[in-house]
């Protein structure tokens, strides 16, 4: 299992990342059996540079929109501002969908730093995450 | 009747409460998830007392969040 996306999906998400500093930011991924069709910016509802909750309205239009397109939500993605692309113990304790794939991306050297991992029952196990042109 | 879940029509017996459609659908924490029933989010305290009809269209969401300390 792996994570496919368009090198345009990457630098939007590293752009809308670096726009909402110090804040993190937070999203959906959607698509079909790891490739990722389309990324969703979701607004930030703790607007805080440690946290992030996604605003479940948004959550739901982003669900509906996927699946009117034929795909389903393959997960979500956050910005860590200042630390590494690793679950921090919060991540791994609100990772709730045992379904999900959940990106990270760290800010927190001059090269940003995507990661995804498979979270279930207290353990974090990292997923390849593929960047194609 | 008819309602549709998560995107796929199910047929379904009348008096289902959103409480109980939880249990069939083996919703893994149930308590972490919001429920939104024709668009309108359900506060989790009426699962129990919110019964769908026909043509009722519930969704599933799990809470998202987390925080990189």
């Amino acid at each position: 299992m792996s994570i496919q996306l368009k090198q345009s999906d990457f630098d939007a998400i590293v752009a809308h990342a670096r726009a909402q500093l110090p804040n993190e930011a937070c999203g959906l991924v959607a698509g079909l059996e790891g490739e990722v069709k389309k990324v969703y910016f979701l607004t930030n509802i703790d607007a805080s540079p440690a946290h992030f909750s996604l605003d479940p309205k948004e959550q739901l239009a982003a669900l509906k929109a996927a699946r009117a397109a034929g795909w389903r939500l393959l997960g979500n993605w956050h910005s860590h501002p200042a630390t590494p692309a690793r679950p921090s113990p919060e991540d791994i304790r609100l990772a709730y969908d045992p379904t999900a794939v959940y990106l990270i991306l760290s800010l927190a050297e001059n090269e940003p730093v995507l990661k995804a991992f498979a979270i279930q029952h207290g353990g974090a196990g990292e997923v390849p995450v593929v960047v194609r042109q | 009747m008819t309602i549709t879940v998560a995107g796929e029509k199910k047929s379904c017996g009348a008096g289902l409460s959103i409480a109980r459609l939880i249990a069939l659908e083996n919703v893994e924490t149930p308590e972490y998830v919001t429920v939104s029933l024709n668009d309108e989010f359900v506060e989790q305290g009426a699962f129990q007392s919110t019964v769908l009809h026909e043509g009722d269209s519930v969704e599933f969401l799990y809470f998202m969040g987390g925080g990189q300390i």
